[in-house]
């Protein structure tokens, strides 16, 4: 695993604690899917959890975020309360949306995650314009945007990614490539080997790492927020991983096959990797480490107690939201 | 001869396709995950074993790219059949649709031709959220140029498919609401085309003239049959190609009822809904025993949670209110 940086016990604990956290909402997201408790489309981000706590990790508070219709993982890592997030999932009225976003736009400003995407490539550019924000507001801030190389081949990419080159933004492009968009193999959606690559047509950096080593992202996300803070504009990172579940949950997955499966969850699995690495080492023991677990799947199983105790909004709250504040006129049109 | 055979909407559309790569070479599909995968709908399931990776080709996520490629081969003689995963995602693609597709006929003085289909999905039910949920057919229908269809029975979908594919010569979006893919119907094997411009009236009534598309037509069908029990007959009809418009069909019902409810699942402003209201009361105006009444969801985007789906999405309920509101009216 990489590490140049000494990193403090307490840093490395939340990283792993955020990848637990992350992997056990996961897995009780696709079991309630599984139940039909929760409805819609849900995409789940186990074995990606590397990626965004490692990109997190980076990050100093103001700095903030875009998703994509796969960011449980970036909520949570960017601080996200999971209770918002189940009740979110049930569509109850204590989400983090008031139910009225679901699975695929979760966001919450306050902690900096401005939005998960249901249309690909379609945070990219917010996450340009907020750096944009923060040079002409005068602050120190990056804006990091969080895409699929599916999402990399999309108009609002390269717009955007160039945008950000040519007025030397604060923002980190990390892409986050697991081999497939839905069923379509990475290598039938571009002919370059590495997403990086494309750094260079933009004239910027371009990075990639292994995104299963959480300590590598950490890396690469590090020196690309420094050179942003610095002002001296965007990197783009690529971080290779593998997401271990189906597109969404339902996926009957026809487009790859169990063994290939099965050799990422056994070799490549974040988790047991940066595990391994804090065992070795000695810088935690394995009672610290089933601690935690015991510890975050007692916050999830509240978090679901919480979501499904939560009232559902009420109808009239349909109408609410649409639009700031009342005018003159009707806003919100209704024939009835 | 009726056939007695049912299928389901989903398999309608497939032997639809089926069917036109089979008699016509020129016919090809393009869209993300039409191929191995046939469409995360299962529309194209087994085109690609068929017929092969270079007439049934996955796209990267590049949908004004591969909307733009469609326009540019149907122009050099190729039939592209192009998937739009949602409709909701015509944004990142509506230049090459409504500035290029739609007018290069025109601008070129009639010597460009652009024989393309647009396939896309549209609808809410499914607790998918605002951005996979809409129903956006109003924006085609605002554009001169497209020919908008929009069925819902799975003997109309292969029908009008077919015509879509083989006959037209004009670039044609072809919308299918994730609610009707399951339900099934009857469908004859053979092929057979159904023309555009020919409204289908679903239910014959005295009462009220219902006008409905795509999955309102079922609901719609539902509360005429409840409402049959209060003594109300209810016309229904379906216009199924919203452009061309069957207006005569249309303004002969409303001539015959006198009352008029429209029921349509797009927002309820500049809407078909009010596209239709204003054919009934500046063409049919002293016919209408009663205000003409429109039944739509809310303009709020459509909510992810379930309680507050069903609330948007016109219900039965609502339909029915609005049917009894016509007939019962009274000039004051
Ligand atoms: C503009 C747009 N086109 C298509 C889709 C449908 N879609 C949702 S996710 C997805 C694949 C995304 O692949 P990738 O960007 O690699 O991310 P991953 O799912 O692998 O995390 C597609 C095609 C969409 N949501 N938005």
């Amino acid at each position: 695993m990489a590490q140049r940086e000494e990193l403090s016990k307490d840093k490395l604990m939340w990283m792993y604690e955020t990848m637990v956290k992350i992997r056990l909402h996961e897995n009780k997201a696709a079991e309630l899917f599984a139940q039909g408790k929760i409805k819609g489309f849900v995409h789940l981000y186990v074995g990606e959890e590397a990626v965004a706590t490692g990109v997190m990790a980076a990050l100093k508070p103001g700095d903030v975020i875009t998703g994509t219709h796969r960011s449980h993982g970036h909520y949570i890592a960017k601080g996200g309360d999971l209770k918002a997030s189940f009740a979110e999932l049930f569509g109850k009225r204590t989400g983090s949306n008031k139910g009225k976003g679901g699975s695929m736009h979760i966001a919450d400003p306050g902690i900096g995650m401005l939005g998960a995407n249901g249309m690909v490539g379609g945070g990219i550019p917010h996450a340009v314009g907020a750096a944009l924000a923060f040079k002409l507001l005068g602050k120190d801030n990056v804006a990091v945007a969080f895409f699929g190389e599916g999402g990399s081949n999309q108009q609002n990419f390269h717009e955007a990614i160039n945008l950000a080159a040519i007025w030397k933004l604060p923002v980190v492009f990390v892409c986050e490539n697991n081999l497939y968009q839905i069923s379509l193999h990475y290598s039938k959606q571009q002919l370059i080997t590495s997403v990086a690559e494309r750094g260079k047509a933009y004239g910027i950096p371009g990075v990639s790492v292994d995104g299963q080593d959480v300590l590598a992202v950490y890396e690469a996300a590090r020196e690309a927020v420094e050179r942003a803070r610095r002002g001296e504009g965007p990197t783009l990172i690529e971080a290779k991983t593998y997401r271990f579940r189906g597109h969404f949950e339902g996926d009957p997955e026809v487009y790859r096959s169990k063994e290939e499966v099965e050799w990422w969850i056994n070799n490549k699995d974040p988790i047991k990797l940066f595990e391994k690495y804090l065992l070795e080492r000695n810088i935690a023991t394995r009672d610290e480490l089933d601690a935690v677990w015991k510890r975050v799947a007692k916050e999830i199983e509240d978090a679901v107690k919480f979501a499904e105790e939560s009232p559902y909004p009420s109808p009239e709250e349909l109408y609410e939201d649409v639009f700031a504040k009342p005018t003159n006129g009707v806003l919100v049109w209704r024939w009835d | 001869m009726a056939s007695t055979r049912e299928i389901t909407f989903v398999q309608a559309l497939n032997e639809a396709l089926d069917y036109a790569m089979s008699v016509d070479k020129r016919v090809i599909i393009m869209g993300e995950d039409v191929g191995i995968y046939g469409g995360v709908f299962g529309v194209t399931m087994g085109l690609y074993d068929k017929y092969g990776p270079e007439r049934v080709r996955d796209t990267p996520i590049a949908e004004s790219g591969f909307i733009g490629a469609a326009v540019g081969a149907a122009m050099m003689g190729l039939k592209p059949v192009v998937e739009l995963m949602f409709i909701d995602f015509l944004g990142v693609a509506f230049d090459q649709i409504y500035n290029q597709a739609a007018k290069l006929r025109y601008m070129t003085g009639g010597k460009v031709k652009v024989p393309m289909v647009l396939r896309t999905v549209c609808g809410a039910g499914i607790q998918a959220a605002a951005q996979h949920s809409q129903s956006l057919h109003a924006l085609f229908i605002h554009v001169p140029g497209l020919k908008v269809v929009i069925p819902s029975t799975p003997y109309d979908a292969k029908g009008l498919l077919l015509t879509a594919i083989l006959d037209e010569e004009d670039p044609v979006v072809f919308i299918e609401h994730k609610m009707l893919y399951g339900i099934r119907g009857p469908v004859p094997e053979e092929p057979y085309k159904i023309p555009f411009g020919v409204a289908d009236v679903k239910r014959e009534g005295k009462d009220v003239t219902v006008i409905a598309t795509a999955w309102m037509v079922h609901r719609a069908l539902e509360a005429a049959d409840k409402l049959a029990g209060e003594g109300i007959s209810v016309e229904v009809i379906d216009p199924r190609t919203l452009v061309p418009l069957d207006v005569d069909t249309i303004l002969n019902s409303i001539k015959k009822t006198g009352r008029l409810v429209v029921v349509d699942e797009g927002y309820p402003r500049a809407s078909f809904a009010t596209d239709i209201a204003a054919l009934a009361v500046s063409k049919a105006f002293e016919y209408l025993k009663a205000p003409v009444k429109l039944v739509t969801p809310p303009a709020t985007p459509v909510p992810f949670s379930e309680v507050l789906e069903r609330e948007w999405i016109p219900s039965t309920e609502k339909i029915m209110k609005a049917i009894r509101d016509v007939y019962y009216y009274k000039r004051p």
